[in-house]
């Protein structure tokens, strides 16, 4: 008997990025059940991926140099968008996530479109590109605390935080992205990349939830100059910060 | 005798300016495949399209988000000054057209000497016409698009020109789009894969009973203004319009009265096997039945003796791995006005009038080997369940009416083949064969008539 799901991939992306933090050792399999087959993920990736990401993953596709930021190198196995500890793999849950949420300000669109088994495929096939992928366990995901009451004083104690870990030298000192430092970044590639912009709106690299942002600050962004600061912030401050940036944001969509 | 040769004269004139017609809109090459995107956003072709011009979900979810990916890099401020949202696609071929029953003078020349049937084929090579198409954002979240289209002699009209006002209230749900555009259904006519005179159509999309005075077609671009939601994957999609009725002509060249249309579907996914998609479509309008004259000349814009017609059915895309077959049934009905080609208000409806009334379908298959590979096939029938006069009865251009007047049986098959497939351009090597017989309608004899198309070319864009 066939099954029929309708619109489920809504349903599966708020399901698996609720669950992600709590998928322990759910490196290989996806929630709900379903599994990727690299076999069925190479015409795929040939279809959708190949022209920015290239034939051998490696971010060298035909259009990859019109691009900025330019296209993921799968074989580094280096990952902004994770759950994970900075310098881990990403759990795949992860990376599904990315292919059905894309990447905010970037040539990573949405492939939402695409029905669930699709995208786990491509998960499966561009996990290929990677040796990482074979000798390495992804990192223990981020146990992330229920979010305190936003109040005056939350955002008061995040903007103290802003400061204290000198957040400023790159973002600015009202979030525009033009820190002293703003000019001088580079990515892993050597490439210029500027920092983010709190104030063009309420999309991050990797998510749009006050979670998503507390991910950010306690796992960085590899392959960028943001760093994890995890050993160097508590988690209530990491959600005071939250409270201050999202205070920046003066184009904020309802 | 005389008055034999008279119905028969005018039925050879109809024809010949309906076979003449058809050319001209059948070789006004219809395109929906824009390299300009693949060249803005860095994706392959076969990103968005099955095998373009055909969508996949991901290309019609592109196109319902008003052309957007909706990754902050849409509106045209972050694109290279040096980028413009245009492409060309053009068709240089051979061709073969074969009629079995086309009107000819008796003696070549004399215009007089009457009029007998003769099977007519004409091939070599060939132009089609030519589409100029630009399209894409204004601004974040207002889209538009403009296509200028030609025939094979560079006469232009245009195939599309309309702004749409994208997720108003930040709404997927609410989309405006305002000027000539196609009617929304997935199952379009002008992102399939079949170009030949025979077989560049839907006959459905266009089929009108012999005589009938409608000047309407599903498949032409309509002029107007739709409301168009979709959910953020475009499975579940809606389209209301309100249009002119005019046939999308510009120039208010018709009546004053107004035409709706609707459409929707919804898409699920079925494990090992895809994306499915049904719908259901309506279009209810009103046509003239005759104009308003100075010196016997028609006034356009003074359609008068307007009377309804409605086109109604159902669709499905069902795909099977490579395979995927789309599927439609439609019923359309004319006003015996309309059906008999009587001016409403000057004229009595002839003894025994009734409104035509048809039902039709097609199926058409794809086997997508690769995106670079693709062979179709369509098989197509319309069958008048009614009418506009009893069997027996006379047409107004002379016609005999039988039971299967007008029926129509359509079938194409053929291959594209595109050895190159980048973000800058396309070439496809199109083979493709039709074949239509339509019952009864011979200009002269009133025989069934048989038209074929064999073609080979190539079908590229930049």
């Amino acid at each position: 008997m066939l099954r029929m799901k309708v619109e489920l991939s809504t349903v599966l992306i708020t399901g698996w990025l609720a669950l992600a933090p709590l998928s322990f050792g759910a490196d290989t399999d996806l929630a709900g059940g379903l599994k990727g087959d690299a076999n069925r993920g190479k015409p795929l990736y040939k279809r959708y991926c190949v022209g920015c990401h290239g034939v051998y993953g490696d971010g060298t596709g035909e259009n990859g140099v019109y691009l900025d930021p330019r296209p993921r190198d799968f074989v580094a196995a280096s990952f902004k968008c994770r759950s994970t500890p900075t310098g881990t793999l990403p759990l795949d849950s992860d990376l599904f996530a990315t292919i059905t949420r894309g990447v905010y300000a970037s040539g990573m669109p949405s492939w939402l479109p695409l029905e669930a088994q699709a995208r786990a495929d491509l998960l499966a096939y561009i996990k290929d590109f990677s040796p990482r992928f074979k000798e390495e366990k992804p990192g223990e995901p981020l146990q992330i605390p229920p979010e305190p009451e936003v109040n005056q004083e939350s955002v008061g104690r995040g903007e103290a935080v802003y400061q204290k870990m000198e957040c400023w030298k790159c973002h600015g000192k009202e979030g525009r992205g033009n820190g002293r430092s703003a000019s001088t970044l580079t990515d892993s590639k050597d490439r210029p990349i500027v920092p983010y912009d709190f104030t063009t709106g309420d999309r991050f690299k990797c998510g749009t939830s006050n979670e998503d942002l507390y991910r950010i600050f306690m796992t960085g962004l590899d392959g960028t100059p943001m760093p994890s600061f995890r050993d160097n912030i508590q988690p209530a401050e990491a959600w005071d910060l939250v409270h201050y940036l999202r205070t920046l944001q003066t184009r904020v969509k309802k | 005798m005389a008055g034999g040769l008279m119905k028969g004269h005018l039925r050879g004139a109809a024809c010949t300016l309906g076979l003449l017609v058809g050319i001209v809109a059948i070789t006004s090459q219809t395109a929906q495949a824009i390299p300009a995107f693949a060249r803005k956003y860095g994706l392959p072709c076969s990103a968005c399209h099955e095998a373009w011009p055909k969508l996949n979900n991901f290309g019609i979810t592109f196109r319902d988000n008003g052309y957007q990916l909706e990754n902050e890099r849409d509106a045209p401020i972050y694109q290279h000054p040096a980028y413009f949202p245009i492409s060309f696609r053009i068709t240089p071929q051979w061709h073969r057209e074969t009629n079995n029953r086309v009107a000819v003078d008796i003696v070549p020349g004399q215009a007089s000497s009457g009029l007998t049937e003769r099977a007519i084929t004409t091939s070599g090579f060939d132009l089609s016409g030519l589409d100029l198409w630009t399209a894409g954002t204004l601004y974040n979240n207002i889209s538009f698009q403009v296509l200028p289209s030609s025939d094979e002699n560079a006469s232009f009209h245009f195939e599309s020109a309309w702004i749409r006002f994208d997720n108003i209230a930040h709404s997927r749900w609410v989309n405006v789009k305002f000027g000539k555009h196609e009617l929304d259904t997935p199952i379009s006519e002008k992102r399939f894969l079949t170009l030949t005179q025979s077989g560049g159509f839907y006959q459905l999309y266009h089929y009108l009973p012999a005589s009938d005075l409608n000047g309407f077609a599903l498949g032409d671009n309509q002029l107007g203004v739709e409301l168009m939601g979709h959910s953020q994957n475009s499975y579940t999609r809606y389209a209301v319009s309100v249009l002119s009725s005019n046939d999308g002509q510009p120039g208010l060249p018709s009546n004053q009265t107004y035409d709706v249309y609707g459409d929707f579907s919804q898409a699920f996914v079925v494990p090992k096997f895809g994306v499915q998609r049904v719908g259901a479509y309506g279009y209810s309008g009103r046509s003239p039945t005759y104009f308003l004259t100075s010196g016997g000349v028609p006034i356009p814009g003074t359609g008068q003796g307007n009377k309804p017609f409605y086109r109604t059915g159902v669709y499905g895309i069902w795909y099977v791995g490579k395979v995927d077959f789309s599927t439609l049934y439609m019923r359309g009905q004319d006003n015996a006005y309309l059906g008999t080609g009587t001016a409403a208000g000057l004229a009595g409806l002839p003894d025994g009038a009734q409104s035509p009334t048809w039902n039709g379908g097609f199926v058409e298959a794809h086997y997508t080997w690769s995106p670079q590979l693709v062979f179709v096939g369509r098989y197509e029938a319309v069958r008048m369940s009614r009418q506009a006069l009893p069997v027996g009865s006379q047409l107004s251009d002379g016609t005999t009416v039988t039971d299967s007047l007008g029926n129509t049986t359509a079938w194409v098959g053929g291959l594209r083949w595109y050895p190159i497939m980048s973000s800058r351009a396309g070439v496809a090597l199109h083979l493709e064969y039709a074949h239509v017989l339509t019952k009864g309608t011979s200009p002269v004899t009133g025989s069934d008539v048989r038209s074929s198309s064999v073609m080979g070319g190539f079908d590229f864009d930049f």
